[in-house]
Parts: structure tokens; C-alpha cells; sequence
């Protein structure tokens, strides 16, 4: 049975659609999803533009209780018959990529100037990329290159091995955080092997309708994913959104088959919390580490149902005052809240959110996905980190190396 | 109570065919008066397949039905373009099929003037992804989908436009008589639950199966027999051209696409006279249905079914023969004071949807030469009111369901649809995106009372939910219309109960937790079920 034809209307989707609560131009994931759906195959004229606000959070398809792909058929219907064409900004925006690549080169440069006001005037008024918005900002080298230079060698020497997809975020943007997952799987006895060639998951253009781009990306990295997963390895990430789209969106968007390794991508979190919990690996923090931290659930985060792996670590480690924060959309949706046609409606869903860190008075908050962390320190000026990077940090390398070698 | 006004004719019976004629009459300048008994489209028409015949099906064993069907077939996407959709449809081959039939199909086709063209299985496939992919030969015809609902208002409301009176829930109960002559009828009226008396110089009695009821109360006997036809509705639209099988018409056999929903269809069993206000489909044609629907289209194996209904065929008895064995198909039109020496009184039947134009035509024509009017006939020239030529709308932008959804069911009328404001523009029914602006304006101008008038001239309640999110806001918006709530709650009752009854024979998978829900909901926490003694 088709997916749409199990939505019994009982409307709890829309209930959840944090797009329907901001903005009444958006019809909901109900009238967007299986209700729209009829009447596109009755005839493609009643695609309704309005379908360019989804967020694709997803949040329709967590809260429907009959298993209606809601968000997926709205993402299918956007690709198959919108008939406005991706710009030079949404070019931009998706390829995260080639501008990763070009502006790492040039990092102090791009940095300082993305960050100046005439520029972002300039952006926001050629490119309508709301001026509000500060891209993020470029390491000067890749964490490939430091990995390459720095830690595949020594990474030999461990007889068990788990493959690392880094993507965009960790390679271009914040390369500690994929140096502290190093850290942290070499404390716990794993080496890290990098996939023999790896893209951005894609999830950027899909949202922004490059969908035959996407899907080469995407079965490139399947290539990679397969020969890692045939030497016996888990494919780990740091980004719930990566981890999502691999798993479920290059499916269900793009068509392609990944049932063969979609059980062997998962979050780093989810991983570590597995080994920690059958008791075949211990972590041991510093007796000094104090925080106040808030955890954010991000969408994707949500759909996986995962979130409990990434606390469940946080709250293990003692000197975390661990506060959970209402399972609720940032806004930014990933390059969403760049476009100046969104910022409004981006920051309206936000808002709730942003009022309760303000309330907490924490000293972090804690996120899977590194969009919500852009949208959350640009908004509460709270800085926002990713739990590997809190464990790692909180993490006494030598005990824990010790602790684990004892086995 | 009788009304001071002398008619030229009345027509008995809101279906196609009562419409069609008041139409035609109004347009020749008869003072017209057409009554039904209950809502218009509310006996057979509304229970049609909608299939805008080719004439196909019939050509091969009835050159002169296969003839009518594909001049009126051309006529109507001509004048009744908001009501068709011009999808064309195959005639299949499958493996346990004679191959040679094909042969004999296309001639007759071609004999009767239908174009009709053999193609590759490989390209009826592309053409329709749905269709069997294990067929072995298809013919392209230019069959389409024609809705029932939307050309008999289209048809009453030009009559009204012509200066037609349209009065419904008023059921003919005796003739007016000058000696043998019909000088008018003798009616109930079930709205202000009285009786009533029109005069006219002529009467048709337009009432399809329940002529033959009609008929007897003027003293004149028409053989109709009853034949039922059951049909599934399936969920979404699976095709887009309709799919029949490249054989002599056997059940279950054509597959139209409708709307937003596909129809399978039809069994055919003989039903005694009193049961046709009763009918119910049963178990066994369910069965049927499905299995040879399969055969169309493999997917129907998994599609959730909306509901089942029947219809009743209005079959004439040939006048040589009282027993109903030789039984005609084409249309009867009876000059019963030739016939039974019962002057003023005429009976059109027989025919079907398809040929609903001609029949009018008929009668009119017999009308007119009693009456000594001279007036041709331009019904098939002249568009129907929604499909006249449609100006290009500019700069709209953002146009929603509910607009775009109104604009295929009312065609150029759907400008007089007024929205003030997003308030207006809110959809009443979401499976089916018609909005508070629609429904107003059905009431206000489609002489639409209760929510099952609202249903039949908008698709109101007929999408996915069958009535579980919409019906309850019809309701709200008839009881501030009629400004009467008590009689909102009876009518949303009942409504429901309607509703379930075509859900009842496929109340299995989706179908039954969307009722088991929406009884929840009406039941559980509105407590509805006290008010439900009443149905329509």
C-alpha cells in the first residue's frame, strides 16, 4: 500500500509541524503530504509552491501514528514538480563541498570577510542570504590533511578499526571535532580509518533540489561505506543529520538501495554508549571537569530516536549538571534559515527555544547537529558544543586508555 | 395548496435526464418546471460509473448505442468540458483473452465512426504504468471520465438561467386530470410537509427506474426492469486512462479514473422493483470486484477501497413483451397518448448517462410539436454554465487547493465563487480541498440544503476520511445558513450513518481504522449516536 494511503487524518502531524505554527501560508504536512499527494496524481498542476517552506525536520512523520512518509513525500513531490529552479545562492549554500574546499585554502580571508557588515549587506542583497547570518567560519586546514599528516600511521596499531564519515561540518568548518572523536576511539582501543572517498552526504542539495548531484554523492559514498563495512567496520559520524540522510533520506528521496549497510552507519554516541553498556569498554572523566549543560535535540536527531545515546554519555560523566532542553526545531534546518525569504519564520520557531537556554543559564548546550549549533549561538550567544567534544574534553585519556587495556 | 401558475411542461425526476430535458425545454422557451423527490443526482445518476463512453464497449454487439454514444461523446467535451475529463482509455488483451476478438473490436469501432487504434502492449504500458504488464494486445479509444454530479447541476442550473423552476424534495403522488388528460401532478413536499398541485399542459416523467411507478399513477404501464450494478472506489487515482477488457462487456471489467479517486465497476444482477431504494452490496460482488479489478490493474491488489456502492439500470421492457426478455438498451421515448390514449403525458427512459442529451433532445422535440412551438434544438451547441471559454486568470499567485480544486469542479463558474478573506479560502473538506467560500456559495447558488446536497455538488466528504474532518463544519456552516442547529446535528447524523454504509462491505485494513476513528470521534466524544434515529 502506498505510504499516504495509511493517514487515517487525524491531523496530529500538522499539531507538530513547527512551520504550521509560524506561518499560515504554509498549508501543513497533511494537506502538503497525503492530502496533496491525491490530487499531484490526479494532475502535477496541483503541486503548490507553498511546499518550498518545509523544513523537512521530519517531525510530521515522528508524531504520525500510522507510518505516513510525510516528509518524504513532500520532499519527493518539491523534486519532482516544483518548477523553480535552484539559484547561485542555493548553488552556494548546497555545495558545501566545493566552497569547504575553496575557502579552507583561503581560510583567514574568506573568515574575515564573510564576517564584515558591507559584505553580508552585499550577500544578503545579491545573493539573499539574510544579512543576520554569519556563515560559518573556515579552519585553515582540513582535518583530512591533519589526519593524513598527524594520526593515519599511528592508527595502525590497533587491532580493531571503525571508519569515520566526517562530513562537511567536521572536515572544513571544526576539525577538533573530529580530532576529539580520534582521541576519544583511540582511548577506548579503536583505531579510525577514513572511507577511501567521501562527499557530503548531500542533504544540502536535496533540500535546495539538486537532486541528480545528490544522488552521484550519494553512491559514491555507499561505494566507500560498502568496502568499509566488508572489512568488518562500523561507519561512524558526528552529525545526526549525515547519519540521517545516509540512512534513511538515500533511500527514500533518492531511491537508491542501502539495506546492506544502512545498520552499519551510526552515530559516534551510539556506538560508544552500546560498548559502554554491554560493559566491553569503560570511559573515565577528570575529577575537575564542572559544567552546566543543556542538551538540544535536533530534528533529525528526533527521527532517528537516538538522542538517548548522546545524553545517557553526557549524563555519565560526573561533573555534568546535564539539563534536557523540550524537543523542539531550532529553525535553521540546515541552510533553511540562511535564505533571506526564511530568516523570519526561522527565528519565530526558534523563539521558545532560545527563551528556555536563556532560562537555564548554562554554561554549554549540547547538540548533534551543526546547523542547530550555528542557529543556537548566533540566537543566545551561549556556546554550543557537540557531545564528542564535551566528552572528550571531560575525558582523563590515560585512565581510560589503561581502563580499556586491562580487557 | 396549489400554485396560481400554468406551466407549458413539468419534468418528473432531478437525474441526467430531468435535467437534460428542463434544459432543453427552458431553452426552447417553455415555461419549465422540473421536481424531484429528493435532491438532484439522488437515484441512478449519482450511482454512474462515469465513464464518458467511446461507445467502444458496445460496438461490436450494438452498432446503433456505439454510434450514439461517440456524436454525444464529442459533444460533450464540447459543452460540458468542466464536467469531462478527456483522458482516453484501452481495450486490453490478456492472456487468457481470444487475441482474435481484437480484430472484430476495431472494426466494429471503426464502423461506428469511433476511432479506435491497436498499439504495442510495450506502449500501453508507458501510456498507463498501471495497466496489467502481462497483456498481450490493447486498443487505444477515445473514451474518458464524465462526473455525474457536476453535469446534472451544470443541467438545472442552465435551466434555472433559462427561467426554469427547479423544486426539489417534492414527490409526485398523483396526476391532475381533465378526463384522460394529464393537466398537472399532484405533489408532497418533504421540506414543508404539505401537499401541493402544479398545472401544466404537459407532463414528462423523467424518473428513470421509478418511472414505471410514475407512470402507473397516470394510468400508464412502463415495463422497467431493474438491474443492478455494484462498483468499488479505491482510494487514490491508480490510472489515468481508462483501462477496459478487449472482450464482450462481462463484470468488473472497466477501470475509470475519476476525479482524484479510480472506479471498478460493474456487476450486473437482476433486483425485484421494491428493493431499488434498498439496495446494499454484498460480499460475493465485493469479491468479484476485486478479483477481476486485479486483472486491470495488479496495484488494486493493495490500494485501500474507499467504499462500495450500487446503482440500478433503468431497463425498458419492449411494449410486445411483458415478460422483459427482449430488453432495449437505447432510448424509449413513449407519447402515451398514441401509446395509451392518455393525452399530455410523455415518458422518456431507457438510454444511459452518455446519451442523456439526446434523450432530452427527444422529448423536447415531442414536447414542442405537442405544445406547436417551433424551436430547434441547440443544447448541443450551446456550452453548460462553467464551460464556457475560460478566461486566463493573471496574476495569481499562491493559488491554493481549495481554488484550484473549485476551478475543476465548477470550470468559469468558480469566479463567482466569493472569497473575502483566508477565512473563506479555509478548507471545509481537506481530502478533497473545498473551501467555506465553495460550500457558501453551493448553498447560496446550487440550491444545496443539507451536507449530503453539499457532498453531491462539491465532493464534499468523498475523499479519504469519508466525512470524519469535514462533516461536522458543513453542518456548522448549513445551521448558520438555515439558522437551525437541531437540524444540523439530524442531518450530520445521518450523514455519518450514509457514510458508514458505504464503507460497511470494505471495512477492512485503512478503511476500517478511519471508520473506527471517526466513531471515536462522533460517537465517543461528540456522543452523535443519540441523534442518529434519523437518515436521509
Amino acid at each position: 500500500m502506498e505510504s499516504f494511503e495509511q493517514c487515517i487524518k487525524c491531523t496530529v502531524c500538522t499539531v507538530y509541524c513547527p512551520m504550521v505554527a509560524v506561518n499560515p501560508d504554509y498549508p501543513g504536512p497533511k494537506q502538503a503530504g497525503p492530502d496533496g499527494e491525491r490530487y499531484r496524481l490526479k494532475n502535477p498542476m496541483f503541486y503548490d509552491d507553498a511546499l518550498d517552506l518545509c523544513l523537512n525536520c521530519k517531525r510530521c512523520e515522528v508524531a504520525c501514528p500510522s507510518n505516513v512518509k510525510i516528509g518524504d513525500l513532500i520532499q519527493n513531490a518539491r523534486l519532482k514538480y516544483s518548477a523553480r529552479k535552484p539559484g547561485l545562492r542555493d548553488y552556494m549554500l548546497a555545495n558545501t563541498d566545493v566552497m569547504g574546499s575553496m575557502a579552507t585554502t583561503f581560510a583567514p580571508i574568506v573568515n574575515g570577510m564573510l564576517g564584515l557588515k558591507p559584505v553580508k549587506k552585499v550577500m544578503d542583497k545579491t545573493l539573499a542570504i539574510d544579512h543576520h547570518r554569519t556563515l560559518p567560519k573556515y579552519s585553515a586546514q582540513k582535518f583530512e590533511t591533519w589526519f593524513r599528516r598527524k594520526a593515519r600511521k599511528s592508527q595502525e596499531a590497533f587491532p580493531e578499526k571503525v571508519s569515520y564519515f566526517h562530513g562537511c561540518y567536521a572536515n572544513y568548518n571544526n576539525p577538533k571535532l573530529a580530532k576529539d572523536f580520534v582521541k576519544i576511539m583511540n582511548a577506548l582501543g579503536y583505531g579510525v580509518n577514513l572511507l577511501e572517498k567521501e562527499k557530503c552526504c548531500g542533504v544540502a542539495l536535496i533540500s535546495n533540489g539538486f537532486k541528480e548531484k545528490a544522488l552521484k554523492q550519494a553512491e559514491l559514498n555507499l561505494r566507500s561505506i560498502r568496502k568499509a563495512v566488508s572489512r568488518g567496520e562500523m561507519v561512524l559520524t558526528t552529525s545526526s543529520t549525515c547519519t540521517f540522510t545516509m540512512r534513511d533520506e538515500y533511500a527514500h528521496i533518492l531511491g537508491l538501495d542501502n539495506s546492506d549497510v544502512r545498520g552499519s552507519i551510526a552515530l559516534a554516541t551510539k556506538f560508544i554508549y552500546e560498548l559502554v553498556d554491554l560493559g566491553k569498554a569503560r570511559l573515565v572523566f577528570k575529577k575537575d571537569y564542572v559544567k552546566r549543560i543543556a542538551y538540544h535535540t535536533p530534528c533529525h536527531m528526533e527521527k532517528l530516536g537516538w538522542a538517548v545515546y548522546s545524553t545517557s554519555l553526557l549524563r555519565m560523566i560526573p561533573g555534568v549538571d546535564f539539563n534536557m532542553l523540550d524537543s523542539q526545531c531550532c529553525g535553521i534546518a540546515g541552510t533553511y534559515g540562511f535564505k533571506k525569504e526564511h530568516y523570519n519564520d526561522s527565528q519565530k520557531i526558534g523563539e521558545s527555544l532560545f527563551r528556555q537556554i536563556a532560562d537555564l543559564n548554562v554554561d554549554v548546550v549540547s547538540t548533534d547537529c551543526e546547523t542547530c549549533k550555528w542557529q543556537i549561538e548566533m540566537s543566545t550567544g551561549v556556546p554550543v558544543e557537540n557531545p564528542i567534544s564535551i566528552i572528550a574534553d571531560a575525558l582523563d585519556v590515560e585512565a581510560t586508555i589503561k581502563a580499556n587495556q586491562k580487557k | 395548496m396549489s400554485s396560481g401558475q400554468e406551466f407549458d411542461v413539468i419534468i418528473i425526476g432531478g437525474g441526467i435526464t430531468g435535467a437534460g430535458t428542463a434544459r432543453d425545454c427552458a431553452m426552447r422557451g417553455l415555461k419549465t418546471l422540473l421536481l424531484e423527490r429528493k435532491d438532484l443526482t439522488s437515484g441512478a445518476t449519482g450511482r454512474n460509473h462515469g465513464l464518458l463512453h467511446s461507445g467502444a464497449r458496445y460496438a461490436v454487439t450494438d452498432q446503433e448505442s456505439a454510434q450514439e454514444c461517440i456524436r454525444e461523446n464529442m459533444i460533450l467535451r464540447k459543452i460540458a468540458r468542466h464536467c469531462v475529463e478527456e483522458t482516453d482509455g484501452l481495450f486490453i488483451t490478456l492472456p487468457e483473452d481470444d487475441l482474435a476478438f481484437q480484430g472484430t473490436f476495431i472494426d466494429a469501432c471503426l464502423k461506428a465512426g469511433i476511432r479506435a487504434e491497436a498499439i504495442d502492449p510495450k506502449v500501453a504500458i508507458r501510456m498507463e504504468p498501471s495497466v496489467n504488464p502481462s497483456l498481450i494486445g490493447a486498443v487505444k479509444v477515445p473514451d474518458g471520465a464524465v462526473d455525474p454530479f457536476r453535469l446534472t447541476v451544470a443541467n438545472a442550473l442552465d435551466a434555472r438561467i433559462h427561467g426554469a423552476q427547479v423544486l426539489k424534495d417534492m414527490e409526485v403522488v398523483g396526476f391532475l386530470k381533465e378526463g384522460d388528460r394529464v393537466v398537472g401532478v399532484e405533489a408532497y413536499d418533504h421540506s414543508s410537509k404539505e401537499k401541493k398541485s402544479f398545472r401544466s399542459r404537459l407532463v414528462i416523467n423523467a424518473g428513470g427506474i421509478w418511472g414505471h411507478h410514475i407512470a402507473a399513477l397516470a394510468g400508464a404501464t412502463v415495463n422497467m426492469f431493474p438491474a443492478k450494478g455494484a462498483l468499488l472506489i479505491f482510494g487514490h487515482r491508480v490510472n489515468n486512462l481508462v483501462i477496459n477488457r478487449c472482450r464482450k462487456p462481462a463484470d468488473a471489467d472497466i477501470l475509470v479514473p475519476g476525479d482524484t479517486i479510480s472506479l471498478i465497476g460493474t456487476t450486473s444482477s437482476r433486483l425485484p422493483y421494491d428493493e431499488i431504494d434498498n439496495m446494499k452490496v454484498t460480499a460475493d460482488e465485493v469479491d468479484l470486484l476485486l478479483r477481476e479489478g486485479q486483472k486491470l490493474a495488479p496495484e488494486l491488489a493493495h490500494t485501500r477501497i474507499l467504499r462500495a456502492y450500487a446503482g440500478v439500470r433503468p431497463l425498458v421492457a419492449a411494449d410486445n413483451d411483458p415478460t422483459g426478455r427482449s430488453i432495449s438498451r437505447g432510448i424509449v421515448c413513449l407519447d402515451h397518448e398514441t401509446r395509451d390514449g392518455i393525452p399530455g403525458f410523455i415518458t422518456i427512459t431507457g438510454g444511459k448517462l452518455m446519451t442523456y442529451r439526446l434523450m432530452a433532445e427527444w422529448a423536447t422535440d415531442l414536447a414542442c410539436k405537442k405544445l406547436g412551438v417551433d424551436k430547434t434544438c441547440r443544447t448541443a451547441q450551446v456550452p453548460l454554465p462553467g464551460s464556457e471559454e475560460i478566461r486566463k486568470k493573471k496574476n495569481v499567485k499562491f493559488e491554493d487547493l481549495g481554488q484550484k480544486a473549485a476551478f475543476g469542479r465548477h470550470g468559469a463558474r468558480a469566479e463567482k465563487i466569493q472569497s473575502k478573506d483566508k477565512y473563506d479560502d479555509s478548507l471545509v473538506c481537506e481530502c478533497e480541498g473545498v473551501s467555506i467560500a465553495e460550500v457558501n456559495y453551493a448553498i447560496e447558488t446550487l440550491d444545496a440544503r443539507n451536507i449530503t446536497n453539499l457532498r453531491r455538488r462539491t465532493r464534499l466528504g468523498m475523499g479519504t476520511c469519508q466525512g470524519e474532518l469535514c462533516a461536522c463544519r458543513a453542518a456548522g456552516l448549513l445551521s448558520k445558513a438555515n439558522g437551525c442547529a437541531r437540524e444540523s446535528v439530524t442531518d450530520l447524523a445521518g450523514f455519518m450513518n450514509e457514510r458508514w454504509k458505504g464503507m460497511f462491505p470494505v471495512a477492512w485494513g485503512e478503511t476500517m481504522s478511519e471508520a473506527q476513528f471517526t466513531s471515536w470521534i462522533y460517537e465517543g466524544v461528540c456522543g452523535l449516536d443519540a441523534f442518529s434515529e434519523k437518515s436521509e
